[in-house]
């Protein structure tokens, strides 16, 4: 627990000398993740509704609670 | 002190019919008679039980509306224990009362699979409609319906305890159970420009308590209906979520909010003072900064972020946890799941949002439409991107696009299957679902706290259940395999 606990970034108690571990905004996953999305949107015309306008504008909902 | 945190979630699905007749009322009563037909499910609501209208606080305000109960539409009860019915022209699905955050996760995506087979079997009926359903929470043009959390509560703890400690919580969980919307609709805002945001449901907030929930709507709700005894138990119900369909996002919905509740139970709330000096617009600018960098007025005077928020918050459910334990959210191993991922989001939340676009729906949502934007170059007024916002909540397996992104799972689908038909384990709607389906014919309504036997000769009979804890499958295992049919049970029950 105690180490889960420095590696926070910015924690209201965290001491200067801790070390911080952050993934780089090009990490891995990040990769993977963007590689993922690439594929969906190169067949997302396929899924998505014909009339952009008139689906959106067609959906009208009464208010709830 | 704390008690377990027995919890269900209540989704009001976006619904839409073609045609030139279709309504919203009936559309839903299309889905939900079409399924109750396909599973031969008879038994009714019982409304004995319903008053919406009682206030936490003992007082109700002037001029305040109180819900009401329409009690002549298609509403029907499942063998899982869950309530399946028309509420304000949509369809609802509440699950049964869980034991624990994971657990609910699977009910609440059984929920979804609930509204995919209805649309299914709506469908095969002859002349029907198409009717589709969204699990989101407003339409984009200001008509905005909710998906509602529950919560077993201590009685004693005095209501303004659980307001003041909770409302920090709701104004900053934002940042990572927001589903995400495109634009604005309401006032909220004024002249500023917001292209995206964080939550779908924040905007509509108006006031920081009360009792309404279609107008004025309050982040603290203070409906009093307890649906169990009322000297012991209170049940927090929450209207100020987003309705999600990220795992990750439910999970940490339902589990931090859990452990805060317990926390207030226990007076183990975070040492600094959190109040913020004015929680309705704090939470409209949570929604509206993409960069959780954007201070928030405390009431203090000094300025606090949301992250910075959510990681005190985060600090003193650990310190709870290691002098109380988890028990009261489902014991350590969950309990621990629901702190690991809450310190796994804010890391990601405060380092590179981008790697959590597979684990919280308004960064999924987000990803899929800039990318979008790279592509096609579309201004933010684009049609294209309103109705992919829009697809990303559509609950049909060919337009979904949540369904077709890389996201995490904390719940396969055999579970979910299951959890459509059986009820939880560790709550009383183990004994309402059981009953349910081992006697369909002898139950004739059924409610949160009690079911209503027709045995034949008798008189109908009532069996309370006012105690969520209790009609668990532990203690009602030797009553369901001993009895031979429900006048067994009741004689049983009785003696």
């Amino acid at each position: 627990m105690a180490e889960r606990e420095q590696r926070r970034r910015n924690a209201p108690s965290r001491t200067e000398n801790e070390v911080v571990e952050e993934p780089a905004p090009s990490s891995p996953r990040g990769e993977k993740l963007k590689a993922d999305l690439d594929d969906l949107l190169d067949e997302i015309d396929e899924v998505l509704e014909d009339n952009a306008e008139e689906f959106v504008r067609n959906y009208v909902q009464k208010g709830g609670q | 002190m704390a008690i377990p945190k027995v919890c269900g979630i209540e989704t009001e699905y976006g619904v839409h019919a073609n045609g030139p007749d279709a309504n919203p009322v009936s559309a839903s009563s299309v889905l939900i008679n079409a399924y109750a037909a396909e599973v031969d499910r008879r038994t009714r609501w019982d409304f004995e039980d319903e008053t919406p209208e009682r206030d936490a606080r003992g007082y109700a305000r002037e001029g305040a509306l109180p819900p009401m109960v329409e009690t002549h539409l298609a509403n029907t009860v499942l063998t899982n224990g869950a309530r399946y019915y028309v509420d304000h022209a949509h369809p609802e699905y509440s699950t049964p009362e869980c034991y624990d955050p994971l657990e609910l996760v699977c009910h609440d995506k059984a929920g979804e699979e609930v509204l995919r087979r209805s649309m299914a079997a709506a469908a095969a009926l002859p002349n029907a409609p198409e009717v589709v359903v969204y699990k989101n929470n407003s339409d984009g043009k200001g008509n905005s319906y909710g998906c509602h959390e529950n919560y077993l509560m201590d009685r004693t703890v005095p209501f303004a305890s659980v307001v003041t400690g909770i409302i920090p919580h709701f104004v900053t969980r934002l940042i990572y159970t927001g589903a995400g919307k495109v634009g604005t609709e309401t006032t909220a805002f004024g002249t500023e420009t917001v292209h995206y945001q964080i939550s779908q449901r924040a905007e509509f907030f108006e006031e920081m308590v009360g009792l309404e929930t279609t107008l004025k709507r309050p982040i603290v709700n203070t409906r009093d209906e307890p649906h169990a005894d009322p000297k012991r138990f209170r049940r927090l119900h929450v209207i100020v979520g987003d309705a999600n369909l990220a795992e990750v996002a439910t999970f940490l919905k339902v589990g931090t909010t859990a452990l805060v509740l317990a926390m207030i139970e226990d007076e183990m709330t975070p040492p600094k003072e959190l109040a913020l000096s004015d929680p309705v617009r704090a939470m409209h600018q949570v929604s509206a900064d993409l960069t959780l960098s954007r201070p928030l007025r405390a009431a203090d005077g000094s300025t606090i972020t949301a992250l910075e928020i959510q990681w005190e918050i985060f600090a003193a459910a650990r310190r709870y946890a290691k002098e109380k334990g988890l028990d009261v959210i489902g014991g350590e191993q969950v309990g621990e799941m629901v702190l690991d991922r809450w310190e796994a989001v804010l890391t990601g939340l405060e380092s590179d949002p981008g790697t959590l676009a597979d684990q919280i729906d308004w960064l999924a949502k987000r990803s899929l439409i800039e990318g979008y934007r790279d592509r096609h170059g579309c201004r933010w007024d684009d049609h294209r991107l309103a109705a992919l916002d829009l697809q990303y909540h559509d609950l049909r397996p060919a337009r979904s696009l949540f369904s077709r992104l890389p996201m995490e799972r904390l719940v396969d689908d055999a579970a979910i299957a299951t959890a459509v038909t059986e009820p939880p384990r560790r709550t009383r709607a183990w004994f309402r679902g059981r009953c349910l389906a081992e006697w369909p014919d002898a139950v004739v309504t059924a409610n949160w706290d009690s079911l209503v036997f027709d045995v034949g000769s008798d008189p109908l009979r009532r069996v309370p259940m006012m105690d969520p804890l209790k009609g668990t499958a532990d203690h009602t295992a030797s009553l369901f395999e001993s009895c031979d049919g429900p006048s067994e049970l009741l004689e049983r029950l009785s003696s």
